[in-house]
């Protein structure tokens, strides 16, 4: 039972990871970019809320009311000022420009915050706890997190295939250069994709600073994490995703029942199989 | 009126008489100058080393890693495994370190290889992740806490500390100069041209025969094995090692890749100028701790967005200066 228990919190961890991932996903998906600073914005993210609580006193939960809009607004600028000048057939500009941000990122906030850490109290939502099964409990945090991971996913794809937005999105990731004959102005439409994207991490953000203390040099790990969910799953499909984020949660939570050193070193062993086994991901988007 | 085909120029056998007197006076550090002065010349030449190599991949072959920490590590434990468990002069322990980094590098290589571009950098790290982790479970290396050579080991080095510190100088010496030696004879080599083909046109140079996928292979391994045993002599300058510094992103592959791209990515002369700049940047702002490298990343920035060849390459572009000169020119004379 304790084992079942354990992989059960690893489902829902896995949640957490596939928000750390969609913004990824999306951003690779329109534009081939991989953004290097991606975690270190999560955990910015996660600083900015805990700004808004001090300031406010607004409850965690409601601070995303806050965060949300204004870090999208921030991924419109970043887009349009800095990361629309790096795009083009070399990957280089945008991985070193984007590696740049990283340490500005991470320095800036030992800069502003010390690097003592940080943890968001969402007071009793993070206590409650109701039993599933005889024997077997769940918190209601966790659960609210997969549920929002469901329901960012389920609002992606949405977006992504039924909305006037993403057929934007899904003609200047097919062809960037037809699509602008067609009237399409890429450069926008980019910063509209890192918009959503920077939406999705400040969700992202917040969930992360209530679940655990932060400081300013975990971005390289959330990083890794939502990279090893977009590869396990499959590039380019969302809900395999999802799929990647929950087998990695569930990954390093059969490591830690191991030994507790393990945790996060069975869930890279989980991506290098995958990798090793099936290059493509699990749930490539070809296939369907 | 006759034609000439040549690589070098005025400037580039200027270059070549200098780089000889600076390399003998640097051979001659230990009599002329302190342990101090023998010490920041030898981080200097493990900077050189990781640049040039880095550049040899990312700027020749478009192997864009964020993961060479893991080959420093590698070669570093190597190293301690070597003379700590088997009793080994740390000195022999070196080439030994290179080899087995290069063998390691072989399955991951088959790993990382899968993913394109981007991906590649990130799957690299997410490797050195793993090994770092790796390490730190193994105990009999010190385990998370890390690990000192001791006294009598260093010994084996170098009886007293002149020699000691002396030798390895001349071992950073030597690997920071055979990086240059080695990716500068590479480069004029076949298969520098082949490297030269890929990096200006993949596509127009896999169509005239050049086997792209198992070139940048060799590469990506020569390159670990090299890196490997650069680490290894990290852990000789250092003599304490844990997985953290060894595998770290930061200090063996953020700040050399800022010095690459600084100083002009797919030059040789750019990661020597870049590396000269990074140590003058951090002796003059390294007291302001991170808004040092909070400039050291806008540097970085900035130059990829405004000036993508780096110092180096403005420097060529606008007044055709080589110093290692790996190309061929057309000139015009009577002969």
């Amino acid at each position: 039972m304790e084992q079942f228990n354990a992989i059960l919190q690893g489902v829902l961890v896995g949640g957490l990871y596939a928000l750390f991932a969609a913004g990824l996903s999306l951003i690779f998906g329109v534009m081939r970019l991989v953004n290097i600073s991606h975690g270190d914005l999560i955990v910015a993210a996660a600083y900015l809320s805990w700004s808004v609580v001090q300031v406010t006193g607004l409850h965690p939960l409601l601070c995303v009311i806050i965060a949300v809009p204004v870090a999208a607004g921030f991924g419109y600028i970043v887009q349009r000022g800095i990361l629309n000048r790096t795009l083009g057939k070399d990957i280089l500009p945008p991985l070193l420009v984007t590696f740049g941000l990283s340490v500005i990122i991470q320095n800036g906030l030992l800069q502003s915050f010390s690097a003592d850490s940080r943890k968001l109290d969402a007071g009793w939502l993070e206590t409650k706890s109701f039993e599933l099964l005889p024997g077997v409990a769940v918190g209601l945090f966790p659960v609210m997190i997969f549920a929002a991971a469901v329901a960012t996913i389920w609002a992606l794809q949405h977006m992504f295939y039924k909305t006037k937005l993403g057929r934007a999105f899904r003609a200047t990731s097919d062809d960037s250069e037809i699509a602008q004959l067609m009237g399409l102005d890429n450069r926008k439409v980019y910063a509209q994709a890192m918009a959503i994207c920077f939406a999705v991490v400040a969700l992202a953000g917040v969930f992360f600073a209530i679940r655990a203390n932060f400081d300013p040099f975990m971005g390289p790990g959330r990083l890794i994490f939502g990279f090893e969910a977009v590869i396990i799953g499959g590039l380019g499909n969302l809900w395999g995703t999802l799929a990647g984020g929950v087998i990695l949660g569930v990954a390093q939570a059969i490591g830690a029942q191991l030994d507790p050193g393990w945790q996060v070193l069975a869930g890279h062993v989980a991506f290098i199989i995958v990798l090793a086994l099936r290059p493509r991901g699990l749930f490539p988007r070809t296939s369907e | 009126m006759s034609t000439k085909v040549s690589r070098s120029n005025a400037s580039s056998r200027i270059a070549g008489i200098a780089a000889c007197c600076i390399a003998a006076v640097l051979v001659a550090a230990p009599w002329w100058g302190s342990i101090a002065t023998e010490r920041l010349i030898g981080e200097f030449m493990v900077y050189l080393a990781l640049a040039t190599l880095w550049n040899l991949l990312a700027g020749y072959t478009g192997l864009v890693s964020v993961g060479q920490q893991a080959f420093v590590g590698i070669g570093a434990y190597t190293l301690i495994s070597l003379a700590l468990l088997a009793g080994w002069n740390p000195i022999f322990a070196v080439p030994i370190a290179g080899l087995v980094a290069a063998i390691i590098a072989i399955p991951i290589g088959k790993l990382v290889f899968r993913l394109q571009g981007a991906y590649f950098a990130i799957g690299t790290w997410v490797i050195a992740e793993a090994i770092r982790l790796f390490v730190a479970q193994i105990t009999m290396l010190g385990g998370g806490s890390g690990i000192s050579l001791p006294t009598d080991i260093m010994k084996m080095v170098g009886e007293t500390k002149f020699w000691r510190e002396a030798t390895i100088y001349w071992l950073a010496l030597a690997l920071g100069l055979g990086a240059l030696a080695l990716v500068y004879s590479l480069l004029r080599s076949k298969l520098g041209l082949a490297l030269t083909a890929i990096r200006d046109n993949e596509l127009a140079s896999e169509s005239l025969g050049v086997r792209i996928e198992r070139i940048k292979f060799t590469v990506y391994v020569l390159v670990a094995g090299m890196t490997g045993m650069v680490g290894s002599l990290i852990e000789l300058q250092k003599v304490r090692m844990s997985p953290d510094a060894g595998f770290s992103v930061n200090d063996w592959t953020a700040f050399v890749i800022f010095i690459v791209v600084i100083g002009g990515i797919g030059t040789i002369e750019g990661p020597i100028i870049g590396t000269l700049l990074y140590f003058v940047l951090r002796e003059f702002l390294a007291d302001l701790g991170s808004i040092y490298l909070m400039i050291l990343g806008t540097l970085a920035i900035v130059v990829m967005l405004f000036a993508p060849k780096g110092i180096w390459g403005f420097v060529k572009d606008k007044f055709g200066i080589t110093l290692f000169p790996t190309s061929y020119h057309v000139k015009l004379g009577d002969d």
